[in-house]
């Protein structure tokens, strides 16, 4: 805002935002730290792949088969003789990217509904939420697999199928932050100043219930992804050519007894990354202070 | 009976080594009551817990001395001999009787659990005890009321519950730690009668901690007054009160609003108009009626006090004024306008002349908004101030509230409660209003800081020309403000009237009630 | 309280009835009949099955028709079993399923409960961070892959356990259990540490220490209904959980339960057998959600109150 108007006026002290704060308090958590970075550096990975993998996706080499880790390939070769490196690789770009695609989706529905029944309250608000509590009790699973096998494996109908199961809680949280603010009594000054809604909700509303969003965002993420795997591993989810963990696990754990590298590496991989996902999260909670995001 | 030397207290966090409890000592005498008085934080607290092993540790840490009870040191009993004297020799009442009983388990049960414990009775004896001390704090038809859960109690019943509760192994010693703060003033009344009547019957000690001088003025024998973890002074009743040596304690003293305002205010025009107005709460299929068909006004330039106890629709009158909650019918006509009916463009400019401070100035600033942004906000939506001069108007306001103005680029979380309702009386008068709500601007304040903020109001009401409406349900507070007082209960007017006509000659039974459960009568009687 | 239950029951029927009708058009709605895919047929023998099957009655006919059998508990015949019934392959297979979950279950509350609640008697220290640590592991390390690893170290490497099949051989069941179990342990865990957490800094706690009773007392007679409340509510969506769970350890260890005939259904395409299986399994999950909602309910003096009065 206008602050530099003050700088010239009085030698004012700095002082601390509430994300400033939040940041130092992040900083201080270690393994947060790590799984931010390991996230970062897995991301990097994922969006580099087609440049930086040691082989092309489709080269494959039956007379190799399935090799141990070995110099020229550092995680293996598969039964086919495909490079294992590279098979995680491009099996982690899908699985990062239905993680992040799908709790997207699940984002601007949950946050768009939640939003509108919090604000709305009254009637408008009881009818939204009875809804989200009539689907909340669907058993979704059931219905995911159900989906996938009617409509045949297709990567857009994950997405979709994902991201409305995940929306629900994620409206949720919205409503019960929009709620509990708008009761809050600085909420109620503003309306008094005489504020029109639309800025109160981009200036007392959003940055208060970002918090909890981004706490529960980052923790959707890896509950996204198992549930990609799940689908995956009963052949249901990600078809081949192409791959993703979850798929990649499912064809290590058929031949496990001679070849164990084919399901540690991918489980490695996507352990790595849940475990990450989970502590930023954790670490996120902690720092902003939001209290019962998911659990 | 207890005798507590160079009690010293520390709590080691990350951060450091913070000295809650530096070097105090105090006793307490059988058949007394000594009561330990401070501002939040002073340690007194801290001190009561650390005697019964209650606080902590770590991050607590017991740096020094001894507290003789019955010639043992209860700082060095280990917990299981701690054990034996807690609820037994020396028992607790605690401060909010909403959270300090259980909630998943009924209420008999809760009571006879320390006898049950301590003296291996049998179940029907200890019910029967338990019933028998029902009745004798004060619950009526314990018979069929015992097997109740908590949520089933009103505040001050379950005060009650807790005191019985306290009781039930006829403790030497009751440690009372501000069992009246969360109350209504009357039940506050009530429950302090009943201790002391209580202690006499049972010739017990009671420690008692409180924040308010005038509670203790009315029960304490003896008097200690802490702060920054320190005992500052420490006396009889009497002597404290008449002639206090330390500067603090006068601090304290004056901070007691005592007596009316000085002025008398010239009659003017009514400057609001209440017409009928009622704010009902649909609950369920019913309706609560918050608001019952009230009537009166405000004159310009006049401070009206509005008083009730919690459930009286004082707080949602304030919001029905300003349009914060929708209202079921009435009329609110500020200068010949009607604004329960004006439409929302009109209504925006009328809301830069009317304004409302609240109650906790934690929860009424944006935690994410600077001074300088909270400040500046209503300054340039009325188009009071542009950007480039808007600065100069942040400050000036940050000077009449009487806020450095190095602190403008800070966060709400930066500052003391006082210093944060000094930023929200400042938005509150960004805009030059005629009128402000002021919805117990002071309640969640320490005494001193509640004197100080009363004085800036006060002066800023004449250099504003402000109309005030006083929310409180403190009566002495509002006199020492109000030129005229409505008395709210349930709903509904009880009574208004001036002043002084409404503090001499009350009218009304509930206003009787209420004027007598005003603490510190001992208080108002030296002074006089 | 039993007009909560009513209450909540009232809500359970317009549930299942989204559940069947959804499940209904969504397996009719598959591109290609339950035929299509079958070797040329001769058109009379297909309109004589399509005749058995209902095929020829308009799609509401069908609907309104099968809601009828399922009132009377019928869930058709299959598809692909000449002359089995949906009903008793489900009979045949829930048992086992059932019987896997059951234990899944108790692996998961006993482990989970006892973990979260140590972890939470002293937050901070040892003996809250190694119970949290593995509750991590449990929720990063999902059945299908936890699987296989038990598979590989107790049956393969160490030879301790069995490594499939169901009540064939004695400790055939304890992996498959544990497997289920680990992620609803790790839940369970987290679950009822921050409830406890909670719970212990309540004012009421300090009440009863005040009262001079032992920690353990605290814990058991004060903190601990309000602390595993959390639990109890997680209880549904855990059973769900367990369930489709199920469908991969029930791959993974070759159990024949409903797990496996429900993922067989799916790649042959049984219709009847699917939508059979999911109005049933929804059915019991949403039973369970309405249980342990009203269990929770129940242990809340509050609510149970509140709902007395509505």
């Amino acid at each position: 805002m206008a602050t530099p108007v003050i700088a010239n006026i009085v030698e004012a002290e700095e002082g601390t935002s509430l994300w400033q704060d939040a940041w130092l308090r992040l900083s201080r958590n270690r393994l947060a730290l790590f799984g931010l970075a390991v996230l970062v550096l897995f991301i990097l990975i994922a969006t580099l792949t087609p440049w930086i993998a040691p082989y092309s996706y489709t080269q494959h080499n039956l007379d190799l088969g399935a090799t141990p880790p070995s110099a020229a390939h550092w995680l293996g070769t598969d039964i086919f003789g495909r490079d294992m490196l590279t098979q995680v690789m491009y099996g982690g770009r899908i699985s990062l990217a239905v993680g992040f695609i799908a709790t997207a989706v699940a984002l601007v529905i949950g946050i768009t509904w939640g939003a509108i029944a919090g604000y709305a309250g009254g009637r408008i608000d009881a009818v939204m939420m009875r809804m989200v509590d009539i689907i909340y009790a669907l058993p979704f699973m059931i219905f995911i697999v159900l989906l996938m096998v009617v409509f045949g494996r297709n990567m857009l109908l994950l997405f979709l199928a994902i991201g409305a199961v995940e929306w629900l809680t994620m409206a949720r949280i919205m409503r019960s932050q929009v709620q509990s603010l708008r009761q809050q009594e600085f909420v109620e000054a503003a309306i008094s100043l005489g504020l029109s809604p639309a800025t109160i909700v981009r200036r007392h509303l959003i940055p208060n219930a970002l918090g909890p969003i981004i706490v529960y965002t980052t923790l959707t993420i890896p509950s996204v992804m198992l549930l990609e795997a799940f689908l995956s591993f009963l052949g249901l989810g990600v078809q081949p050519p192409q791959t993703s963990w979850g798929l990649l696990i499912s064809y290590g754990a058929e031949s496990m007894e001679e070849y164990p590298w084919l399901l540690l590496y991918p489980g490695i991989a996507m352990t790595l990354t849940l475990f990450s996902l989970n502590f930023l999260g954790d670490g996120l909670r902690d720092a902003l202070d939001v209290r019962g995001a998911k659990d | 009976m207890l005798t507590a030397e160079n009690l010293g207290i520390s709590f080691v966090t990350r951060m450091g080594t913070n000295k809650a409890v530096d070097g105090i000592s105090f006793t307490v005498e059988a058949g007394k009551i000594t009561a330990i008085i401070g501002e939040s934080g002073s340690g007194k607290s801290v001190a009561c817990y650390s005697l019964l092993g209650l606080i902590p540790q770590p991050p607590g840490r017991i740096d020094s001395g001894r507290a003789l009870f019955q010639g043992q040191d209860l700082l060095q009993l280990t917990e299981a001999q701690l054990r034996e004297t807690r609820g037994r020799d020396i028992a607790m009442v605690f401060q909010d009787p909403m959270t300090c009983l259980n909630p998943y388990m009924t209420v008999g049960n809760q009571l006879m659990e320390p006898l049950r414990y301590h003296k291996k009775v049998s179940k029907a004896q200890a019910r029967e005890r338990a019933l028998e001390l029902l009745e004798e704090v004060g619950i009526r038809d314990p018979a069929s009321t015992i097997d109740n859960y908590p949520h089933q109690f009103s505040g001050g019943m379950r005060q009650r519950v807790m005191i019985a509760m306290a009781l039930i192994n006829e403790p030497k010693l009751l440690i009372a730690d501000e069992p009246t703060t969360a109350l209504d003033v009357t039940i506050q009344a009530q429950i302090l009668e009943l201790l002391a009547a209580l202690q006499k019957k049972r010739n017990i000690g009671i420690l008692f901690i409180s924040h308010d001088l005038a509670v203790v003025a009315d029960i304490a024998d003896t008097i200690v007054v802490m702060q920054e973890g320190k005992i500052i002074e420490t006396g009889n009743r009497d002597d404290i009160f008449r002639h206090a040596q330390q500067p603090y304690t006068q601090k304290l003293l004056q901070a007691i609003p005592t007596g009316g305002k000085s002025e008398v205010l010239q009659k003017s025009e009514p400057l609001l108009s209440i017409r009928n107005l009622s704010t009902w709460f649909r609950q369920g299929k019913t309706h609560v009626k918050a608001v019952d068909d009230v009537s009166f006004e405000i004159r310009r330039g006049e401070v009206l006090g509005l008083v009730g106890e919690s459930g009286s629709g004082k707080s949602t009158i304030g919001r029905s004024i300003l349009r914060l909650v929708p209202i079921t019918s009435g009329e609110v006509i500020f200068d010949g306008t009607d604004i329960t009916a004006l439409a929302a463009r009109e209504l925006k400019n009328m809301r830069s002349r009317l304004q409302i401070i609240f109650q906790d100035p934690f929860a009424s600033l944006n935690p994410r908004m600077t001074v300088f942004d909270t400040l500046a906000e209503p300054l340039l939506l009325h188009g009071l101030d542009n950007r480039s001069n808007v600065g100069a108007s942040v400050l000036k306001l940050m000077d009449d509230v009487g806020l450095a103005r190095s602190f403008v680029r800070k966060y709400p979380h930066e500052f003391s409660g006082g210093q944060r309702q000094r930023i929200a009386i400042g938005r509150a008068l960004a805009t030059r209003p005629e009128f402000v709500v002021a919805d117990e601007p002071v309640s969640a304040l320490d005494v001193t800081i509640q004197a100080q903020i009363l004085d800036l109001m006060r002066e800023l009401g004449k250099e504003y020309s402000l109309t005030t409406l006083f929310i409180s349900h403190d009566l002495a507070v509002v006199r020492k403000l109000a030129d005229r007082i409505v008395v709210l209960q349930k709903g509904k007017i009880v009574e208004q009237a001036g002043t002084s006509e409404l503090f001499e000659h009350p009218r009304q039974p509930y206003t009787r009630q209420l004027l007598q459960s005003i603490p510190g009568r001992v208080l108002r009687a030296n002074a006089t | 309280m039993w007009r909560f239950v009513g209450y909540r029951l009232l809500q359970a029927i317009p549930v299942l009835l989204v559940v069947i009708t959804v499940t209904f058009f969504l397996v009719r709605a598959a591109p290609g009949g339950p035929f299509s895919s079958e070797k040329a047929v001769i058109p009379e023998v297909k309109a004589a099955l399509e005749a058995q099957y209902g095929l020829n009655l308009t799609l509401f006919q069908q609907y309104t028709s099968y809601l009828g059998d399922l009132t009377k508990g019928d869930l058709g015949p299959s598809f692909k079993y000449p002359g089995r019934s949906v009903n008793e392959l489900i009979a045949a297979g829930f048992p086992v399923t059932a019987e896997l979950g059951f234990y899944a279950l108790l692996v998961a509350l006993s482990i989970g409960g006892v973990a979260g609640i140590i972890a939470s008697l002293r937050p901070n220290t040892a003996q809250d961070y190694i119970p949290m640590s593995a509750a991590m592991i449990g929720i990063c390390m999902p059945s299908f892959l936890l699987g296989p690893i038990l598979i590989l170290v107790f049956g393969i490497y160490l030879e301790w356990l069995p490594v499939s099949g169901w009540g064939d051989i004695p400790g055939d069941k304890i992996l498959p259990a544990v497997t289920l179990g680990s992620t609803y342990a790790a839940y369970v865990a987290r679950l009822s540490r921050a409830g406890m957490l909670e719970v212990m800094s309540q004012d009421y706690i300090r009440t009863a220490r005040a009262k001079g009773l032992p920690e353990w007392q605290v814990v058991t007679r004060h903190a601990l209904r309000g602390g595993l409340i959390p639990v109890v509510a997680f209880l549904g969506p855990a059973f769900a959980g367990l369930l489709s769970g199920s469908f991969v350890v029930e791959t993974i260890f070759q159990i024949p339960g409903l797990g496996r005939f429900y993922v067989q259904a799916a790649f042959n395409r049984d219709y009847t057998m699917i939508l059979g299986a999911t109005v049933f399994l929804a059915t019991l999950i949403v039973v369970f959600n309405l249980l342990s909602d009203i269990l929770a309910a129940w242990m809340n003096p509050r609510l149970r109150a509140q709902f007395a009065e509505q």
